[in-house]
């Protein structure tokens, strides 16, 4: 077992999401930065689905109640087990006793912490993901983030590997991300004028961007064009409203949309952008459909990510 | 655009593409898109979510197992079929509406629009029921049509940032009815004492798309008896 002492800003449990809801209007949820999570699982022999804790900007406090095995990635942090410095990206073990603190961050937003076979809850339509929109998911069902003093069983594991994340995998959150953008269906009704500024120009994180999407700002992309009738809606989906300030859809996204889209941005780029903070800037490049693909097939076997299929 | 290119595949992003049928609201389209998820249900293709709206019908696929262009193919033979399939027939749901001033505050812009009564209006939203084309925004929020044209209002110039959960309300060609509080800009005109959407009872959803929704007006009394929340809304 574990127990939050400090959850720190904002500390919710999250595994690979709820799959096969969408057409109930229930979002997918689970981590913002899929990328870190799927490390943190492999560093501690996890199922890439295994529930972890996303710990928005750090400042967390965890105390463990038995021996245990974990991982931390994602935004930077200081980390230490009770005043011993510890790497991130990299498994770890606790004796029973021991406190866990994770500094605030100082590059990146988001981040996740892992124990070796996985943390335990009750699952809503096959998931703990907690959506605090939907009042679902989490410890207590309902969507609600950790509290002190909150306890989290974590499933018991003999698992004993020591190991860290190759430094060309660990992402530099200070520096600005270029996104791809797959164009969409929607692209060429877009004028010239705004294609070449979404892809000429740096944009700037909204405050107001959270699970749901991130908002840019720094250059209006305006248009004078008709809306579309509510569809579904991707995560990474670069949404146009007509005050000219994209919006890209996030794991919390809504489930249909009526602005027109640019396009989507690749699902390996989207675990980046969910780590910039309000005020970083981003730009963003054309890639295709098949290359990023081909890299997304890679990188989910890579990963032993097996999704269910709703037709299984 | 010629109705003979339609249905359409449109990528939809890395792991998604959408089958579009029409870029109208139109009933015809929204069967053929529940006919298609029907089909698709059974089918062998590795589909993780499919999301049915009005016209449109977005598959989420798995990319280990399969490529764009290996699902465009897939699915080719299955969309000259679905145009003929028969439209599976929806339930019928009947929802009981208080359609007072204090819980629908905004009966007068409805009237304004169109100038007929408050009594002539109440009956053309109970005449016949409505189709649910879509659930989405909201879990349990039903997007249903079509309109009449005596219904037929703007949204509001700004949006609320609380409208209680039972809400009616209407905005363009729809009708919905909001399951949990939420802010919302649509045309509020009663509240149900039905509730839609109950997580902790394992419920998502009264209904579901391809659903029918006849709206039946009652008294404030009767939704007070019905367990209703009688409290005002007041901008």
């Amino acid at each position: 077992m574990i127990e939050v002492i400090e959850p720190g800003l904002y500390m919710t449990l999250q595994d690979f999401g709820r799959f096969g809801y969408l057409s109930k209007g229930l979002t997918r949820g689970g981590p913002a930065d899929e990328h870190a999570f799927l490390w943190a699982n492999k560093l501690v022999g996890n199922r890439f689905d295994a529930a972890q804790l996303e710990i928005t900007l750090g400042g967390a406090r965890i105390r463990f109640t038995e021996p245990t095995h974990f991982s931390v990635c994602g935004a930077d942090a200081k980390l230490s087990l009770d005043e011993q410095p510890l790497n991130s990206w990299q498994s770890h073990s606790a004796t029973a006793g021991q406190t866990l603190h994770i500094g605030q961050a100082q590059a990146g937003l988001r981040i996740y912490l892992a124990v070796a076979g996985g943390f335990q809850a009750e699952r809503q339509w096959g998931s703990v993901a907690t959506v605090a929109r939907e009042k679902i998911g989490g410890i207590h069902q309902n969507g609600q983030p950790l509290g002190s003093g909150a306890t989290l069983n974590t499933e018991k594991s003999t698992a004993d590997i020591d190991r860290r994340v190759p430094w060309q995998y660990r992402p530099d959150y200070s520096k600005t991300p270029t996104l791809g953008l797959i164009p969409g269906n929607q692209y060429e009704q877009f004028p010239d004028t705004v294609r070449e500024a979404f892809c000429y120009n740096d944009f700037t994180v909204d405050s107001s961007s959270n699970r749901m999407g991130v908002r840019l700002k720094g250059h209006s992309l305006s248009y004078q064009g008709k809306g579309i009738v509510s569809e579904g809606i991707n995560i990474g989906s670069v949404q146009v409203p007509p005050n000219g300030e994209p919006i890209i859809m996030l794991c919390d996204r809504q489930t249909l949309g009526g602005y027109p889209k640019l396009g989507t941005i690749s699902p390996l780029d989207v675990s980046r952008l969910a780590q910039c903070r309000p005020g970083d800037q981003v730009r963003f490049t054309r890639v295709t459909i098949e290359q990023v693909q081909q890299q997304l097939a890679r990188y989910y076997r890579f990963f032993d990510v097996q999704l269910a299929c709703q037709n299984a | 655009m010629t109705e003979s290119s339609y249905p359409k595949v449109l990528n939809a992003g890395a792991d998604a593409v959408m089958v579009c049928f029409s870029d109208r609201i139109e009933e015809a389209a929204n069967e053929r898109v529940t006919a298609l998820q029907q089909q698709l249900l059974h089918s062998a293709l590795p589909l993780t979510d499919m999301v049915p709206a009005y016209s449109t019908l977005m598959l989420y696929y798995d990319v280990t197992q399969l490529s764009e262009a290996a699902l465009r193919q897939a699915l080719e033979p299955m969309l000259q079929d679905v145009n003929d399939a028969p439209s599976a027939e929806g339930s019928l749901h009947t929802l009981d509406v208080y359609y007072g001033d204090d819980v629908g505050p905004d009966w007068q812009r409805v009237m304004d629009s169109h100038h007929l009564s408050k009594q002539e209006l109440i009956e053309k939203h109970t005449a016949q029921p409505f189709r649910v084309f879509a659930l989405g925004f909201a879990p349990g929020f039903g997007y249903m049509g079509i309109l009449p044209e005596a219904l037929v209002t703007p949204r509001l110039q700004r949006p609320r940032e609380k409208i209680p959960a039972g809400s009616v309300a209407v905005a363009e060609q729809q009708t919905a009815v909001y399951p949990v509080d939420s802010p919302g800009g649509w045309n509020i005109i009663g509240r149900t004492a039905t509730p839609l959407y109950q997580p902790e009872q394992g419920i998502l959803s009264a209904f579901e798309v391809g659903d029918y929704v006849q709206f039946r007006a009652i008294s404030r009394q009767q939704f007070i008896e019905q367990g209703g929340n009688p409290e005002a809304l007041h901008d």
